[in-house]
């Protein structure tokens, strides 16, 4: 179990709206060599800061997601491979 | 002669390293294309301090030196003097965009190591402080060792200080250059995110305006509401904005047609000139207004990054047929023409993805139907009122286009479950911030929009409209014959009439078809000089088409040439363009064949619903 007050560790794809989180780990071994690239570029490492900003409208997908400092789409799938903590 | 000095301009995608490019070479801009690959290579002249010239060359944007696109490639394979036809770079320009320097600076730190003479733009400095956040370029200029000038591109801020650093640059001597790159990616980011991190002065945070605009257009309800209201005006105004230029340009081109007509003796020469040259390119000429408006529509949601946010809207969507939002952007553009569009496709990752996306792109109704789609328009749908603002005549119009937008849909869908099963990447793109493009921008690529289309004007519709012409003038029909039914153009129509009679085409129309082929918008030039030809008499010719079509076409008629068009086998242009982006021949006769059968189908089953409804 969690430590008390320490909120439940997830992945991206489940993390709330509004969330503030840090990059846990990826899995890469879960992604094609294309997405993982794409995914490094695009600043995605452990330790990272990130927060989802807005749903896709059908499905809820894909996913607006703060990285770092820039914000980028990616689809759900490919996020629930980045496991996150969410910060209080 | 030596060459002049090559600077390389290159950074992230979204750095506004386009807008710094325009900035530093105005108009003096060439487009070109590297050898072997079909990538664009825009160079242009920068005047330096004392002014002397030096060339910069804006490269693709791109993430890393590890290519994830054939573009980036480009860059890659320039930078390290190994791309055909191009100098190694004598020095280089990194553009960053200062709000986003973590992940910027990861690869102007791979681009430094390389040892060539570098400098860097912080740009959008403006925006940074809009978002609270204070940087300090000293620090940055320490931690990279090398020039660091502020600038706004967009406002044209900084540009003289980085002209003024790029002449230090070249005037310093040069150390040699490493052949490869050694740290890693993730290296690399850890170190970017230290150096943003140590630059910063200071930070408050405050709720971004591109979030806050986000919530409303990405809003899962509101923002495709947005979208479709925002396609729908996009579409009005190709139709009510044109209006007053479009009457202004009919007036020059009937002005101009009475002036020669009398200048002029009755015969061949002056049939020539009126029915053949001003009748057929004067007919397309009036399109020019609308093709610009759309144009301008384009440039202003992708200069706005609006364009990313309609592709996050229907990324859904597309992946229920098998594509990815970003296949939207390109089919976007080809609204404005197909061969923008499908170079466009070189975005896409997945091969599949993409060669789908070519496929289908000539269904998005590009800017070259629209005289053809006017013109019946104008001719056959009453302008009635429907509400404020909103005509018959415009709802039509959209609904043509929607008719293609379903059509490629199904198309892709067909192809993605039959013809090129599996695969299928993701869709993962950068959602930049929102800003203004600069008004220099927007007229600039309107510009050079409207150059083309003139130079189109003037040699491959003149040339096509010219030779029709003569087929349709050659051999003089008796008097009581018809010329149209008597020339050799009339002799391969009535070859083409047995084919198309049964979805309700007519001789005029046979006619008009194998023109279109070299562009779409020569069908109107090729009516125009059939009816400018058959005419006799003065009265009938001053007549306006539309209203002389508007007698001698069934509606059914009329509406199954709509739906011809709508699928409407493309033109020259966009199977070369096929053909060089798929590498042969296979592809474009795939799309060929499959978009004739779809506009015979379509045009058919408008034609007999049409007259089976008794309209």
């Amino acid at each position: 179990m969690n430590a008390p007050f320490q909120p439940a560790a997830t992945s991206l794809d489940q993390l709330k709206v509004g969330i503030r989180a840090r990059v846990t780990g990826i899995r890469w071994e879960a992604l094609d060599d294309g997405t993982s690239q794409r995914l490094r570029h695009f600043g995605f490492d452990e330790g990272v800061g990130v927060e989802a900003l807005h749903l896709g409208p059908i499905g809820r997908d894909p996913i607006a997601i703060r990285v770092g400092r820039m914000t980028v789409a990616i689809r759900r799938r490919h996020a629930a491979a980045i496991d996150v903590q969410p910060i209080r | 002669m030596n060459p002049l000095p090559l600077v390389a301009l290159t950074g992230s995608p979204n750095a506004g390293k386009s807008a710094l490019f325009n900035a530093l070479t105005g108009a003096r801009q060439k487009v070109g294309n590297y050898p072997g690959v079909t990538v664009e290579r825009h160079s242009g002249k920068l005047m330096l301090g004392d002014g002397r010239p030096a060339e910069l060359v804006d490269l693709p944007g791109a993430y890393s030196l590890e290519p994830a696109s054939p573009d980036e490639a480009v860059t890659r394979d320039v930078l390290l003097g190994r791309q055909k036809g191009e100098r190694q770079p004598d020095a280089l320009l990194i553009v960053v965009d200062a709000s986003n320097l973590d992940n910027h600076l990861r690869f102007a730190l791979q681009l430094i190591e390389l040892g060539l003479p570098t400098i860097v733009a912080l740009n959008m400095v403006d925006l940074a402080r809009r978002d609270g956040l204070e940087l300090d370029p000293k620090v940055l200029e320490r931690e990279l060792g090398v020039p660091v000038v502020e600038t706004v591109a967009v406002r044209r801020r900084g540009i003289a200080e980085l002209q003024a650093a790029i002449d230090d640059m070249l005037s310093a001597p040069v150390c040699g250059v490493h052949e490869r790159v050694k740290e890693d990616l993730i290296h690399l980011q850890r170190r970017a995110r230290e150096i943003a991190t140590a630059a910063v002065v200071s930070e408050t945070p405050v709720r971004r305006w591109t979030h806050r605009l986000d919530s409303v257009l990405l809003h899962p309800i509101g923002g495709p509401l947005i979208l479709a209201a925002i396609m729908f005006v996009m579409f009005q105004a190709v139709f009510a904005w044109s209006q007053a230029p479009v009457s202004w340009i009919e007036d020059a081109v009937a002005f101009l047609s009475g002036q020669a007509s009398a200048a002029l003796p009755a015969g061949l020469l002056r049939s020539l000139v009126v029915d053949g040259a001003i009748a057929g390119v004067g007919a397309v000429i009036t399109f020019l207004p609308q093709i610009l408006i759309l144009f301008f529509f384009i440039l202003l949601l992708e200069g706005t990054g609006y364009m990313v946010r309609a592709a996050f809207l229907m990324d859904k969507l597309m992946h229920g047929v098998g594509l990815s939002g970003r296949a939207f952007i390109p089919l976007l553009s080809s609204f404005a023409c197909a061969v923008p569009g499908i170079m466009a496709t070189r975005t896409i990752d997945d091969p599949r993805d993409r060669l789908t996306t070519i496929l289908i792109a000539p269904l998005m109704t590009c800017s070259a139907r629209l005289p053809v789609y006017t013109l019946i328009i104008a001719a056959f749908i009453p302008n009635t009122r429907l509400a404020w603002g909103v005509g018959l005549q415009g709802v039509v119009m959209f609904g043509l286009y929607l008719f293609g937008i379903v059509g490629a849909l199904l198309a892709a869908l067909v192809i993605r479950r039959g013809v090129m099963k599996g695969g299928g990447g993701g869709f993962m793109m950068e959602l930049p911030k929102y800003q203004w493009p600069p008004f220099k921008d927007v007229a600039l690529g309107i510009l050079t929009r409207a150059q083309i289309f003139l130079k189109r004007a003037g040699t491959i519709i003149l040339g096509t409209t010219l030779l029709l012409w003569a087929l349709a003038s050659f051999p003089q029909a008796a008097p009581g014959q018809k010329q149209s039914e008597v020339s050799v153009a009339g002799k391969i129509a009535s070859a083409i009439e047995v084919v198309v009679r049964p979805i309700g085409f007519n001789h005029e129309i046979s006619l008009a078809l194998l023109p279109a082929m070299a562009a779409r918008e020569v069908a109107v030039s090729a009516i125009a000089t059939v009816y400018s030809i058959d005419s006799s008499d003065d009265a009938a010719s001053a007549a306006r088409l539309e209203e002389r079509l508007h007698g001698r076409w069934s509606l059914p008629t009329a509406l199954a040439f709509l739906a011809w068009f709508v699928f409407a086998p493309q033109c020259i242009s966009t199977i070369a363009v096929t053909r060089r982006e798929t590498n042969g021949w296979k592809w474009p006769l795939v799309m060929v064949s499959y978009l004739f059968v779809l506009a015979y189908v379509a045009a058919g089953l408008t034609y007999w619903t049409a007259v089976w409804l008794g309209l």
